[in-house]
């Protein structure tokens, strides 16, 4: 649910970071982070354990520029990955704008993925969401690694519905903001549909 | 989509503040926010420029829809009010018209007394306040008043964000 406030003149939308647990979704939000400018991003809050897995959640603020005169602000936030930790992915998903899937392409992580992009699906329904209907992107993630499944397959598998889709390595950066700018575009056009 | 655009008018911002600048005197307080669920800063009074608060306004969202959560699972509807104490500083949070949170930081200079009466006769204004923008909303939409700001934008308005 976008906020726009008039008397600011500020939009302020929410993009969450869905996908299994240790597939990168934090590691995007750090490359964001160290590659914004200062004046463009608010501080990065991670509520992580003692060995960097993500408890809650991570949240990073944005700020993109202006649209006819109005602050554009995203809010990124990420999700704990780990199956035992659905309850709070739940509570992320609430007034959520736009949803990136980040995809483990290691093989071993087949599984996961699925299971994580089922219960986005289920979680999204819950709180009155169509993830069909949502602006959605997906990321193949840890395109450097051994072991990959290619992203032929990985569409096929996992893209049923042929939104935009991206590789990355969010280690080095590679595919990280062309994974944000694509969400924050169908969120932006969304938004303009949804007033006509 | 299951929840509605939230919109925010002039008007109503400015009796919100007004609002908030009465509780943060009569409560003694050092700061107030006011905080969309989802974790949007909507408003804040006091010493604002002291604190991060597009942090403090998604951790305190955070913080609601986690003891909204353990309420449910406890089968209660939510938690209002909580309620956190530190050494010099204490926060007082609470849902106001089931959908904002207000939150209210005093020091020794007030009391949780104090701030649980005056946050309770803010909040019925302030309901009052949201309610009526709600319905104002909703006129808006009914009548096809089109004075927003995206139903113009082009697709070159969007790219160059990016550019």
């Amino acid at each position: 649910m976008s906020f726009i406030n008039y008397a600011s003149r500020e939009i302020n939308c929410k993009i969450v970071y869905y996908g299994p647990g240790l597939c990168g979704k934090t590691t995007n939000l750090q490359f964001v982070y160290q590659k914004t400018a200062p004046e463009s991003k608010g501080k990065m809050i991670s509520l992580a354990t003692e060995t960097e897995r993500t408890l809650f959640f991570d949240f990073l603020p944005l700020a993109l520029g202006e649209i006819r005169g109005f602050k554009t602000r995203f809010h990124l936030y990420t999700v704990p990955g780990q199956v035992f930790y659905d309850a709070s992915r739940k509570l992320i998903l609430k007034g959520v704008d736009g949803v990136v899937f980040v995809v483990d392409s290691q093989e071993e992580r087949m599984d996961a993925n699925f299971e994580s992009l089922e219960n986005l699906r289920e979680n999204l329904i819950e709180q009155g969401y169509d993830l069909d209907k949502l602006p959605f992107v997906i990321q193949y993630n840890k395109r450097d690694l051994p072991n990959l499944i290619s992203v032929e397959e990985l569409r096929r598998e996992l893209n049923l519905t042929h939104v935009p889709d991206f590789e990355a390595c969010a280690s080095t950066g590679e595919g990280v903001f062309e994974t944000l700018k694509a969400v924050a575009k169908l969120i932006l056009i969304d938004l303009k549909k949804g007033k006509q | 989509m299951s929840n509605p655009l939230m919109v925010m008018y002039d008007e109503e911002f400015k009796q919100i503040n007004a609002v908030m600048d009465k509780l943060l005197r009569e409560a003694n307080s050092k700061v107030i926010f006011l905080v969309d669920k989802n974790g949007q800063l909507i408003s804040g009074v006091g010493e604002t420029e002291r604190f991060d608060t597009t942090s403090l306004a998604s951790l305190t969202a955070g913080n609601i829809a986690a003891t909204g959560g353990l309420a449910k699972l406890i089968g209660e509807k939510e938690f209002s009010i909580l309620f956190h104490e530190g050494e010099k500083d204490n926060l007082h949070i609470s849902i106001v018209a089931g959908r904002v949170i207000l939150v209210v930081l005093f020091d020794t200079r007030s009391s949780l007394g104090l701030v649980r009466l005056r946050v309770k006769k803010a909040s019925e204004e302030l309901t009052a306040i949201f309610d009526r923008l709600m319905q104002k909303a909703e006129e808006k939409e009914k009548s096809g008043e089109t004075d927003f700001p995206f139903a113009e934008i082009t697709d070159d308005d969007i790219d160059n964000l990016f550019s």
